[in-house]
């Protein structure tokens, strides 16, 4: 919303400049988003002038020599080109030395051999408007030499304002001058609207037409007014420059007064002309499915039930709200005008607008909801701007199609003093509070019947009677008016019993980044919506995803279902940069068109609230390694990352949260078919690790790489880590014992393992493989472990004599798969 | 004989201070303790000298020996050490190479770090941290936060909606509960949450007050440029009681603005207007790069501070006593809004990297480039 302040001043002039009262205004909640300079940089040099004489150029046939008195105590001579320019007129003279809007400084010139002091402006060089063949004249009794900033704004600031959402009021200037006289204490002028215009003639508005509401939910109110020998005409210059500063373009005095109006009440208008509204029928009504009309930007809209039109005998001539159509325009021709100012349901209005895609300044103000009585207000305003300026007769009589909502009925509102100095924490006294509602535009009884000391009933006017709802919509008020910033002291608030911290979840992912960010890894932060071919990544579109129904590009209309194709990219990115090794991973969801867990906490997805959530969102931890994770230096460079290599990192994420991590061979479409397993952590499957696919590897340019990608929660559910308890392990030393088992070469290691523990028993107390061989000396096809065994009893020092027998059933035990002793 | 004894301790001590290196030494022992020295001599011969004597005499010539053979250890010692410090002195290397490190250093990406420092002043606050879903029904996200069926942040160009379609067969987790906004092509009630606000009614839901919360997480609008991308990350904030105010609002914000960017900054607090909060306001904290003058002096001349645009403050985030019409949905789980009363606030995870870290755009978070993940 912009508000030229030249307009707003004479509404109300708290006699601050344009970046004090910016500040005022920002810090009591309507934000100046900008400080606009338009027209000339400086108001200098520009004044009234008569033209005396307007003699013909002695050397150019289409110049003319004036004598104009500006004032100075000799008329000065002044070249002009404009054909208009005569004798009489009262003109904008702008003298040598002043600073052209544009910025270009005005000096003497010789014109045709005739020295020109100063120049006469035409509409164009004062920036409002486009007739540029002739010199603007001046209606103004002011005199000669007076500045013409007094009759014009020369040098207009404006500001803009950010309304918010709750201030529909503030869309008119009316409302920001009331609240510049809310926050300031300046006086505000008599409301525009306060006096009406005189009708005449023995007709009546409803002889000249008829108006009938089929939708009166969707239409509270709809008043017209008839004027009569309206003579369309360029706006007056003072008209032409308010709206400009507005940033509205002028059109005709009808149409300017209608925006005018609408720009200083906040209620839209609409004039028809009247003799192109047959029968001066207008019918309200919804439209029908597919029914279409050409807007007045030319432009053919196909409407649909839920939008309302304004209709004529033949069809719709207007969408309700939003724009008028071209039927009934006003036209240089038009002599009797329908004035148009409605309600619109606000919710309408704006889906309405969002349908045909077509907003404008008038569907910005009704869809944040408007009273019905500001139709009135607008009427008044405009009905005396119409008999002023266009010669207009006002037809007695307003056609008034009232519905009399309920929910339009005065408000009125209680307010406890003690409740206002509770919420904010700051006393505020009722003489204060008062004035603060008063300035606003509320009316405030203290005591009353109801209440005693410090209990006051509020009145809400028209203007506030959608936001103004609650007693805390009055404490706001109170508050910002007041002064939030300025007396508000600070203050922590009393916790009670209520502990902080981290959940355990929390505390434990936060350690499994730091792990994997302390073993070499980057981490990455990629977007949760990917493109439905998971970037070509093979297998990853096998899982079905929560599709977006309105992305911002299709390459990020379906929810991730997995880390890798992110991550996947983002290597891919780092390759090309010519990175030759990235090792990233990420923390975070991946989302699942499926039941969440009712179980597991946050990290599995199950999350606080009644209402289950929508879909399932496991916490997911995943990494991919390319090129080497051990760095380099100039005495040798690392090892490219293999499956082992990720295998460590899930061990030592694993040990940390000490929960036992168990792989099974498993292929997925996207690794290496030989190189592949599925991860899980106390026995539930959590997510798999792997070499990937060379396929997956070429794809985004790299030789090797491993990945890995795990659900949390599993982790989480099977971690002992804070759980442990103290082990005596000196007392009693451990006996070592080291063994090499030959068994087939497709024995996975674990089942070894596994054999050995479970024939050791209680005193067996690790296990560790130190060693693998395979060659001559074992056999073809077969494969040496060595382990090492550390055998410890809590309450003695074992002997040989205890030990042996272990062992030999550690033997037996290999012998039942199929696995001997090395020889 | 005892003038012998000291002209022999006094000759011997001068030759061992002397003495170049651990064969002299050795010839010096032999010389004055060895079996054919002459002290050696006199003390074996210390029987057959009167009785008066012996005892000045072997005493003295004992001290003596004992002395020498100290100093004989001592230097000794000194130059076998100095021999080894010579002989390892050649094999020098160049400390100013590189080392080898054990591990490479990897690195917490910066909104994980800042999210983190948030985070840890919160809980030292005494905030619980919490988490809720990012596809979320319309009434957690706009509804129960009291904003009306047509309010325009339910529109399809702000919000992105989920297509029921594609969340399977069970119609009670997407059912049209909330009051959806009916847009073409139908009635929406999941969505990607547009901030992290819907845990303020699961939180409430789930505990009764007094009630003191963060929820970091994803969140979600349809806007892309340098400012805006369609992803980011918020942290939410929740604190309710019985007398909880506007001014212990702007003491905690206070609290952790100071944490955050330094000690010296003040707040600036602008109403403003959030469906779900009233009274609202907008926090600015004063510019920490030129302390709030809005102006750097650059070697000796004044600058318009960049940071700050030349106010002196930046804007960090959103906040406001939650509205009673809030607790309107939660009433049954003990917030009756007569009783109970607090703030909430929001503030973007990225904004405070940014200001923190001097990012200057923000996609550079999502681009993952190593060469920007390495300087956090
Ligand atoms: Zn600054």
């Amino acid at each position: 919303m912009r508000a030229p302040m030249a307009w707003l001043r004479s509404l109300c002039d708290p006699g601050l400049e344009a970046r004090e009262l910016s500040e005022r205004l920002s810090m009591t909640g309507t934000e100046v988003e900008r400080v606009l300079e338009i027209g000339a940089p400086s108001a200098d040099g520009f004044v009234v002038g008569s033209v005396l004489a307007a003699e013909q150029h002695p050397n150019a046939d289409r110049l003319r020599v004036c004598t104009v008195d500006t004032g100075d105590d000799e008329p000065r001579t002044i070249v002009c080109g404009a054909p208009n320019v005569a004798a009489g007129q009262t003109v904008a003279v702008v003298l040598p030395g002043a600073v052209m809007p544009g910025g270009t400084k005005l000096g003497k010139a010789k014109l045709r051999g005739i020295e020109s002091a100063g120049m006469i402006l035409s509409e164009t060089e004062m920036e409002l408007g486009e007739d540029s063949d002739g010199i603007a004249v001046l209606e103004t009794d002011a005199a000669p030499g007076a500045p013409l900033a007094e009759v014009l704004p020369v040098s207009e600031t404006v500001l803009e304002l950010e309304i918010t959402p709750n201030r529909a009021d503030c869309f008119g200037l009316f409302g920001i001058a009331r609240e510049v006289h809310a926050v300031t204490g300046a006086p505000l002028a008599e409301a525009p609207w306060a006096t009406d215009a005189e009708a005449s003639g023995e007709d009546d508005a409803s002889d000249h037409a008829s108006v009938a509401v089929q939708v009166p939910e969707l239409c509270p109110r709809f008043t017209a007014r008839v004027f009569a020998d309206v003579t369309i005409a360029p706006s007056p210059l003072w008209l032409k420059a308010r709206l400009i500063a507005a940033g509205q373009r002028p059109i005709n005095n009808v149409v300017d007064i209608t925006n005018y109006v609408m720009l200083l009440t906040g209620q839209p208008l609409h004039a028809f002309d009247l003799d192109e509204v047959p029968g001066g029928e207008i019918i309200v009504r919804a439209a029908t499915d597919g029914e279409k009309m050409t807007t007045l930007d030319d432009v053919e809209r196909t409407l649909d039930t839920d939008t309302v039109v304004v209709c004529d005998r033949n069809g719709p001539s207007g969408i309700a709200g939003i724009m008028g159509g071209q039927i009934s325009e006003v036209s240089d021709k038009t002599t009797r005008v329908l004035l148009e100012a409605a309600n619109w349901d606000g919710f309408n209005i704006l889906r309405s607008s969002g349908f045909l895609g077509l907003r404008s300044e008038a569907s910005t103000r009704f869809e944040k909801g408007i009273h019905p009585d500001l139709t009135m207000r607008a009427q008044a305003v405009a009905s005396k701007l119409l008999v002023d300026l266009c010669g207009a007769r006002l037809v007695p009589g307003t056609i008034d199609v009232d519905a009399r909502l309920p929910r339009f009925e005065p408000r009125e509102l209680t307010l406890r003093a003690d409740r206002v100095e509770a919420i904010l924490g700051m006393p505020v006294s009722v003489a204060e509070m008062t004035e603060y509602l008063e300035r606003l535009g509320f009316g405030v009884e203290n005591g009353g019947e109801s209440g005693g000391e410090g209990v006051m009933r509020v009145a809400v006017p028209a203007d506030r009677h959608l936001d103004t709802t609650r007693e805390i919509d009055l404490i706001e008020e109170i508050a910002r008016v007041h002064g939030i910033d300025e007396h508000l002291p600070a203050t922590l608030p009393d916790r009670g019993e209520s502990v902080g911290g981290l959940q355990r979840h929390q505390a434990l992912i936060r350690r499994l980044e730091d792990l994997l960010r302390d073993s070499g890894l980057d981490e990455a932060v990629t977007f949760s919506f990917v493109a439905p071919d998971r970037e070509g990544v093979p297998g990853l579109d096998e899982v079905a995803p929560v599709v977006v129904h309105n992305p911002l590009s299709e390459d990020q209309s379906a929810m991730r279902t997995d880390l890798l194709g992110g991550l996947l990219a983002a290597v891919g990115r780092n390759l090309a940069r010519g990175a030759e090794s990235v090792a990233l991973f990420e923390s975070g969801r991946a989302y699942l068109p499926e039941r969440p867990p009712s179980a597991g906490g946050p990290a599995a997805g199950d999350f606080a609230g009644v209402r289950t959530a929508p879909i399932a969102e496991p916490h997911r931890l995943a990494a991919v390694v390319v090129g080497p994770l051990a760095p380099g230096s100039w005495r040798g460079q690392g090892r490219d990352a293999d499956f082992y290599d990720a295998k460590g990192l899930l061990e030592l994420l694993a040990e940390a949260m000490g929960a036992p991590l168990t792989l099974e061979p498993a292929a997925r479409p996207f690794l290496h078919p030989a190189r592949a397993a599925e991860v899980s952590f106390g026995g539930a499957p959590a997510g798999w690790i792997g070499e990937l696919h060379p396929s997956v590897l070429a794809a985004i340019g790299a030789r090797a790489g491993v990945a890995f990608e795990i659900d949390v929660a599993p982790l989480l559910e099977a971690a002992s880590v804070g759980a442990e308890s103290f082990e005596d392990v000196t007392t009693f030393p451990a006996v070592g014992e080291d063994l090499a088992v030959v068994a087939d070469a497709d024995v996975p290691s674990d089942r070894i393992v596994a054999t050995v523990a479970e024939a050791g028993g209680e005193l067996l107390r690790s296990i560790r493989v130190f060693d693998v061989y395979e060659g001559e000396q074992v056999g073809a096809g077969k494969r040496s472990l060595a382990l090492h065994l550390l055998f410890r009893a809590s309450d003695r020092t074992l002997t040989d004599s205890e030990v042996a027998p272990l062992r030999e059933r550690i033997v037996d035990a290999l012998g039942g798969i199929g696995a001997s002793l090395r020889g | 004989m005892l003038e012998r004894i000291e002209e022999l301790r006094n000759e011997a001590r001068t030759a061992i201070d002397a003495a170049p290196d651990a064969a002299a030494l050795e010839d010096i022992r032999v010389r004055y303790l060895g079996r054919k020295a002459e002290l050696t001599a006199i003390l074996r011969g210390i029987g057959e000298l009167p009785p008066e004597q012996r005892g000045p005499v072997g005493k003295t010539g004992n001290q003596a020996r004992v002395e020498l053979e100290g100093l004989l250890g001592a230097a000794k010692e000194k130059l076998e050490a100095a021999e080894l410090n010579a002989r390892i002195s050649g094999e020098s290397i160049d400390v100013t190479l590189p080392g080898t490190p054990p591990v490479r250093l990897g690195h917490l990406h910066p909104l994980t770090r800042t999210r983190r420092e948030i985070e840890d002043v919160f809980v030292g606050l005494g905030y619980k941290v919490m988490e809720g879903p990012e596809v979320e029904h319309d009434y957690y996200n706009f509804t129960a936060l009291n904003h009306p069926p047509g309010h325009p942040a339910r529109m399809l160009q702000d919000t992105f909606y989920v297509d029921p379609a594609s969340l399977g067969a069970d119609p009670e987790l997407y059912g049209t509960d909330g009051a959806a906004l009916e847009l073409p092509p139908g009635p929406r009630d999941v969505l990607l949450r547009t901030h992290t606000s819907p845990m303020q009614v699961r939180s409430m839901e789930d505990a009764t007050p007094p009630i003191f919360i963060i929820v970091p997480g994803r969140t979600y609008r349809r806007d892309s440029d340098a400012t805006h991308t369609p992803m980011f990350n918020q942290i939410e904030g929740l604190a309710v009681g019985e007398d909880i105010t506007l001014a212990d609002l702007k003491g905690t914000l206070l609290t952790f603005a100071r944490a955050i960017f330094g000690p010296d900054r003040e707040l600036r607090l602008r109403p403003h207007y959030f469906p779900f909060t009233e009274p609202s306001v907008e926090v600015d904290v004063s510019c920490f790069r030129c302390s709030g003058t809005g102006v750097m002096t650059v070697g000796g001349s004044e600058e318009r501070c960049n940071l700050c645009k030349g106010t002196g403050w930046l804007e960090i985030l959103g906040s406001g006593m939650v509205d009673p019409n809030v607790f309107g949905f939660v009433r049954e789980h003990g917030y009756d809004p007569e009783r109970v009363q607090g703030f909430a606030f929001g503030m973007g995870i990225e904004r405070i990297a940014m200001l923190k870290h001097g990012v200057p755009d923000l996609r550079m978070f999502f681009d993952d480039d190593v060469r920007m993940l390495e300087q956090f």
